[in-house]
């Protein structure tokens, strides 16, 4: 009896069966013998199982599990733990860029919507469609287009750039270890310039719309001309307040690794930023 | 200062590859009384202020719901202090009753308190994954609170929409007194609710998906943990769509646009709007709405799937089919929106195919119910005041949760829908169910929180007098629904047809002021027990999840620079030849087939 209290019985098909059965006798398991035998039945795992628990099927967790995982000074070893940190910052990322897209869904849902609605005239008493067909400034917009695209490239080569120069710090902080020294462009200047010109085109088209004369009230149509584009100059203006934050730790001399995950994951969200531009455009140059 | 920080960030060194420089996500234990109770990274310190936030909120909801009840059986009275309350005043109350109850407390205290305490120390991580955001999260919920609060003060006083906004009511500033600055207020405050929820929903989904300590596969995650995860998921997909609505709607009522307002005519005047649809509203509102009553009962139902596996010394029954109807509930949640549109008018179609989904969610909810008394069943039960709130929450969620299926199909619903009997299915499901998880909760996390017991005799005392009252004042209201009481009417005691139904009304407010009271109890309980309760040590459940393995109240890492190793379930009681009748999850050398 003692000695099997140190064995475990391992995630068999036929230990699960034996675990669903349990609930029926746990009024009287303490020791009858059919219990026991049940029990003894059950196979010794190593210390490698241990270590290593089987995982559910389907559960997510064949990944190794991370150890510590708050890393900095609690989880002992700060620089350990900067890969679980990108890769934590980014898959926030993702699900925040789930919560962003439910928003232009949502925007979505109401333009398809409100596009098919009638309008009652007062007075002629009958139904007509209240929905113009907003007059874009197609060219200013392609232009804008095509600075944001540039931006993308620029912000994905700042990326990579600290990239590199996150991997190679290791290195360099070795004694007596030389690399050569990298000139770095200011890619991420580039981003912050490209954005700043983009949102500069985005306002001019908003000045373009009212010299046409489409306000916001004017149609639904050019109401969600605004809101759309509104929705999205704020999602890219808080990608560009971020980069400026990346540039301003870089003075600070901050630990590149740290300014590597602010600028990875800025740059993904940018990126998917364009990717929601060039559906709006979409949107509202092909579903007037 | 400056100097100072200078000089910290130079020791970081011109390559910054220190290995201790690493200060955006990690963060040492606070010594300032501001950064360790007002602006903390902390996710416990982060739980507790939900949870007081949402204690100083059901307060005020309460308040509310009491002048309501006041008002309907004595709608002449002339009150100390209010005076005599206005119609539009009544519709004020019924506003923010229900908006404070939904938002601030059945959505924050559950997932915002109980679930930033315990969702990291329940999957053995030392914080939330993304600590500021946290803080961030919840000071935003702050600004929302005083936000709706302030509604109350404004020129023309609180809205009178109800918590639903139905347009064209909402988006017009002269539809009543309340509409002016008071509904501008409301939707500013459901905002930037939305955007702190948001925020808080990222922050669990990523901790849940990252951080759990070695071991802790998902399916050994502990039925709190999966509750409090699908919650943050309905959030994250549920509060984007409302924060979207909501700026329309400020655009409608603040710069002419017609989104939901279609021409319309206000006291003579017509208004500027016109072709837009008060459907669009509801579409977009109830997409979110109808998640939103999974948010406030998911953490609940994880709640009470703990709790009846703890205290009945047994493992929960059916782990896995807990989980996949967890899942199951929060995937229909978001294909039944229209069944709260069915009079608004709708194609019999659609109407038929809602009514379908709605009734679908029926089939996850009896295999929880079943499941819970399968749990039950042949254990060594130990009816602590936890559980008797547990067994509560069961019961509540059964008698709430059997009107369902009624107001489900279009043919009732119509007839139905704008009676009392809604509000007695909702409160009972939606609103007194999930309390019931929360003082489950609050009993049961307490000695962990506090590291002192509660007292037990007036936890009891507590629970029958909740219990008895909940269901005095919200069972009556099925009867008071067919028997055609309206809803939402500010005074009814002149009708005809209603007299025989005063004196029922008159019960249901005396039963109002005894559970009211009742609360006071419960309030008295808490603070005495934080300070005089008696010692508890760290585990008085004899409970198996990460939470008890760890001192009491809990280290500001949670386990003490140590990294909890899982090698078990998180329901191992009455383990056939386990030494105790329960096995802790970090308890490597014993029995176990999970």
């Amino acid at each position: 009896m003692p000695s099997q209290r140190g064995r475990v019985a391992p995630a068999t098909a036929a230990g699960r069966r034996r675990y669903k059965t349990r609930g029926r006798v746990a009024r009287g398991h303490t020791g009858t013998e059919a219990h026991m035998a049940t029990f003894s039945s059950a196979a010794t795992i190593t210390d490698q199982a241990v270590k290593d628990p089987k995982t559910g099927r389907g559960s997510g967790g064949t990944r190794p599990p991370l150890p510590g995982g708050g890393g900095g000074d609690r989880g002992g070893g700060g620089s350990s733990d900067y890969g679980g940190r990108l890769r934590r910052t980014r898959l926030g990322l993702i699900v925040g860029l789930v919560a962003s897209s439910m928003l232009f869904v949502s925007f979505t849902s109401v333009y398809i919507m409100r596009r098919g609605l009638p309008s009652l005239d007062d007075r002629t008493g009958a139904y007509v469609s209240d929905w113009l067909q907003v007059n874009l400034p197609t060219t200013l917009l392609l232009v804008n287009t095509f600075l944001l695209l540039l931006s993308s490239l620029t912000v994905e080569l700042a990326r990579r750039q600290i990239t590199r120069q996150a991997a190679l710090a290791p290195v360099r902080s070795i004694p007596g270890v030389s690399i050569g020294k990298e000139r770095y462009f200011p890619w991420l200047g580039a981003t912050v310039a490209l954005g700043l010109a983009f949102l500069a085109g985005q306002w001019m088209a908003w000045r373009e719309l009212a010299n046409r004369g489409f306000y916001m009230a004017t149609s639904p149509s050019s109401s969600m001309v605004y809101v759309l584009t509104a929705a999205h100059a704020i999602h890219l203006a808080g990608g560009l307040l971020v980069l400026l934050y990346a540039g301003a730790t870089a003075l600070q001399q901050k630990a590149v690794e740290d300014r590597r995950i602010v600028v990875d994951v800025t740059a993904w969200y940018w990126h998917f930023m364009a990717l929601v531009w060039l559906y709006i455009f979409a949107l509202l140059e092909f579903v007037r | 200062m400056v100097a100072q920080d200078s000089h910290d960030h130079d020791a970081h060194g011109p390559h910054g590859n220190d290995p201790h420089g690493h200060a955006v996500h990690a963060h040492a234990a606070p010594t300032s009384f501001i950064r360790k109770y007002i602006f903390s990274l902390d996710h416990k310190v982060i739980g507790l202020q939900y949870y007081f936030l949402a204690l100083t909120a059901v307060f005020v909801g309460m308040f509310l719901s009491l002048l309501m009840r006041i008002h309907m059986i004595w709608p002449t009275a002339n009150l100390p202090l209010l005076g005599h309350i206005q119609p539009e005043t009544y519709l004020s109350l019924l506003t923010m009753h229900g908006t404070i109850m939904v938002f601030f407390v059945l959505t924050t205290a559950p997932q915002g308190g109980f679930g930033n305490y315990f969702l990291p120390i329940q999957i053995g991580a030392p914080d939330m994954a993304f600590p500021v955001l946290n803080m961030l999260s919840f000071w935003t919920t702050f600004i929302a609170f005083v936000v709706i609060l302030a509604a109350f003060f404004v020129t023309g006083g609180a809205p009178l929409h109800g918590w639903t906004g139905y347009a064209p009511l909402s988006a017009l500033p002269s539809a009543g007194p309340g509409e002016q600055l008071g509904a501008d207020l409301w939707i500013a405050s459901i905002a930037i609710f939305c955007v702190a929820s948001l925020m808080g929903a990222l922050n669990f989904i990523t901790t849940t998906l990252d951080l759990r300590a070695k071991g802790m596969t998902m399916m050994r995650m502990p039925l709190t943990v999966w509750a409090w995860f699908i919650t943050a998921i309905l959030g994250l997909l549920a509060f984007g769509v409302l924060l979207s609505a909501g700026i329309l709607l400020l655009l409608d009522r603040n710069l002419g646009t017609s989104f939901y307002v279609p021409l319309v005519v206000v006291n003579g005047q017509i208004m500027g709007h016109k072709g837009g649809s008060p459907l669009l509203w509801q579409h977009l509102f109830w997409f979110f709405g109808h998640p939103e009553v999974y948010i406030a009962i998911l953490p609940g139902m994880g709640v009470a799937s703990q709790l009846l596996s703890t205290f009945s010394r047994k493992p929960i029954f059916g782990y896995k089919a807990m989980v996949y109807a967890i899942m199951g509930i929060g995937f229909l949640g978001f294909m039944v929106w229209g069944h709260h549109m069915f009079m608004s008018g709708m194609s019999p179609y659609s109407a038929f195919a809602f009514s379908i989904m709605t009734m679908a969610i029926g089939v996850p909810s009896a295999i929880k119910t079943f499941n819970w008394l399968g749990t039950i069943r042949g254990g060594r039960v130990r009816f602590q005041t936890p559980m008797l709130y547990a067994i509560g929450f069961v019961s509540l969620f059964v008698s709430g949760g059997l009107s369902g299926p009624f107001l489900a199909q279009p043919v009732l619903d119509i007839p139905l829908h704008d009676t009392a009997f809604v509000v007695g299915h909702f409160h009972l499901i939606m609103g007194v169910a999930a309390i019931f998880g929360m003082f489950a909760g609050t009993y049961y996390w307490f000695p962990k929180m506090f590291g002192r017991m509660m007292n037990e005799k007036w936890g009891r005392v507590h629970f029958f007098l909740t219990l008895a009252g909940t269901y005095a004042i919200f069972m009556p209201m099925h009867y008071l629904g067919m028997a055609a009481q309206p809803r939402r009417y500010s005074q009814f005691t002149e009708l005809a047809y209603l007299q025989h139904l005063i004196p029922l009304n008159t019960f249901m407010t005396y039963a109002a002021f005894v559970t009211i009271g009742a609360q006071f109890i419960f309030v008295i309980n808490l603070f005495w027990s934080m300070f005089k309760g008696p010692k508890a040590n760290d585990n008085p459940w004899e409970a198996t999840t990460l939470e008890w393995t760890t001192a009491t109240p809990p280290p500001h890492d949670n386990f003490g620079g140590k990294t909890p190793v899982v090698y078990h379930g998180p329901y191992e009681y009455s383990v056939p030849g386990a030494p105790k009748d329960f096995v802790m999850q970090t308890d490597p050398a014993t029995v176990t087939s999970h």
